[in-house]
């Protein structure tokens, strides 16, 4: 326990569910960026995997719409301490993507319109745990949540979720990507709650 | 890079407020001592983090309002009517009571003395913050970089800092603010109060052939807005930097 600051009593929380710890509830749908939201518009668009020899593997759009479409509904945590439950996506699962990529690379380094960049291991990306989502609630996806498609990794902090993303590398080693050069988590699990370097 | 980024854990330290000075009727400065206090870039942000008897926490960001004094670190809160954290620092939070304190975080939005490009600041709000940080550590440092604040408030009586911007256009050479109202101007100012525009930052901001830094802080529907506006008067969006402090739009 933290050093009490008196007279701190902190919201009402008994009906609270369960959430990563320092997590509070939000209805709302922050945005949180660097810079200002590209724009991005879908024809000419593409989506780029890239394994460790070079070889490469492209979506257009159409492509990528005409690929099996999945609806997750997931709980997403922020960072910055926002989560956000029952949230619905539509989009396309990154074993499909990954279906066809002969790699045997253990690390991806996402990279998004804009320069965005971001790491994980390339076993969070699979195993129906992360998606090219395009869709949200039934709309859409909106710039400022990352449209036309970004990258939905519900099970780490949102920043992994890369939004814009134009591409995926896979690389042999681990290479830290634009948050993760800024002193925050490698990793990034909202349940062990590895916000900062040394989390 | 100072941040997180200096390497190493980022502990909780224990603050203690030492001083606090009302602001506006809904801002407070708190300055705390924070033992240990590494030294920060003006742009970074701290994690405050409140224990309640029972043991429950809460925490939330809070931008560094001045360049480290020593182990002394400046906050500048505004009330969030409803808020959890924020109104217990405005109105709870009293002289020599312990919060706990990590940082700084943050190696982007941040200005560094030495940087020779002129500066265009875009403020809505609270989100002056960070940036009154940039114009203080500019001043300590001497430096001459050109600096133009544009900053949007309801009204006269919700800027933040408002006497010592007047100063420091008086005194800090190359130092311009513009202020844009958003609901009610005063006495003499020439224009109808509305949301900033794009005559706004064409007229008080710097054209992109100068190659200024942009620095847009504030709500997240004001940041989106700015920055948008930004792009299309033709500043390329790697020299566009924003930190959004609301909820949503
Ligand atoms: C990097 C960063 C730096 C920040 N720096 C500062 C700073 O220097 N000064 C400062 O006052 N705040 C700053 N903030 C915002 C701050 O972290 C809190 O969000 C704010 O104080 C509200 O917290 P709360 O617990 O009082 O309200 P909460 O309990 O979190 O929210 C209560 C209600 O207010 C709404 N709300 C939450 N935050 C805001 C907001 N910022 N504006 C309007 N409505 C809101 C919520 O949607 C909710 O309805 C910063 C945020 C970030 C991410």
């Amino acid at each position: 326990m933290g050093i009490v600051s008196p007279g701190f009593q902190g919201r009402p929380r008994s009906a609270a569910p369960a959430l990563p710890p320092g997590q509070y509830l939000t209805p709302d749908f922050p945005v949180l960026s660097a810079g200002p939201t590209p724009r991005v518009p879908t024809d000419g668009w593409e989506f780029v995997v890239t394994a460790e020899d070079g070889t490469e593997r492209r979506w257009t759009w159409a492509e990528l719409m005409a690929l099996p479409q999945e609806t997750p509904t997931v709980d997403i945590h922020c960072v910055t301490r926002w989560s956000k439950l029952g949230t619905s996506w539509q989009g396309v699962s990154l074993d499909t993507l990954l279906a066809g990529v002969d790699t045997t690379a253990r690390y991806a380094l996402v990279h998004s319109y804009g320069g965005y960049t971001t790491n994980l291991p390339l076993a969070d990306l699979r195993d129906g745990r992360a998606w090219v989502a395009h869709g949200y609630d039934g709309r859409p996806l909106a710039a400022e949540h990352g449209g036309p498609a970004r990258l939905l990794v519900p099970h780490l902090y949102f920043w992994k979720s890369a939004k814009w993303v134009r591409g995926i590398r896979l690389l042999a080693d681990d290479r830290p990507g634009f948050w993760e050069t800024a002193g925050y988590h490698d990793y990034g699990d909202p349940w062990r709650e590895q916000r900062y370097q040394g989390d | 890079m100072a941040g997180p980024a200096g390497g190493g854990p980022l502990t909780w330290r224990v603050a203690r407020l030492v001083e606090r000075r009302v602001e506006t009727p809904t801002a407070q400065t708190l300055v705390l001592a924070v033992p240990g206090w590494p030294g920060h870039l003006p742009g970074q942000h701290v994690d405050v983090r409140l224990t309640a008897a029972d043991g429950y926490q809460a925490a939330r960001s809070y931008s560094l309002a001045a360049p480290a004094d020593g182990d002394r670190i400046a906050l500048t809160v505004q009330r969030v009517p409803d808020g959890e954290v924020s109104p217990y620092l405005t109105d709870v939070y009293a002289e020599g009571d312990p919060v706990e304190v990590r940082g700084p975080v943050g190696g982007w939005f941040v200005w560094r003395t030495d940087e020779p490009a002129p500066v265009l600041l875009v403020a809505g709000g609270s989100g002056v913050v960070p940036l009154m940080a940039m114009i203080r550590a500019r001043r300590a440092a001497g430096s001459r970089t050109p600096f133009r604040l544009v900053y949007s408030v309801r009204s006269p009586t919700d800027a933040i800092y408002a006497d010592e911007l007047r100063r420091r256009t008086r005194d800090d050479l190359g130092l311009d603010v513009a202020y844009v109202y958003t609901r009610a101007a005063p006495e003499g100012w020439r224009g109808e109060p509305h949301r900033i525009g794009l005559a706004d930052l064409n007229t008080h901001g710097w054209p992109p052939d100068l190659e200024p830094r942009c620095y847009v802080c504030g709500p997240t529907g004001f940041v989106e807005t700015v920055a948008d506006l930004l792009v299309g008067l033709g500043h390329p969006t790697r020299r566009v930097r924003t930190e959004r402090f609301g909820p949503t739009g």
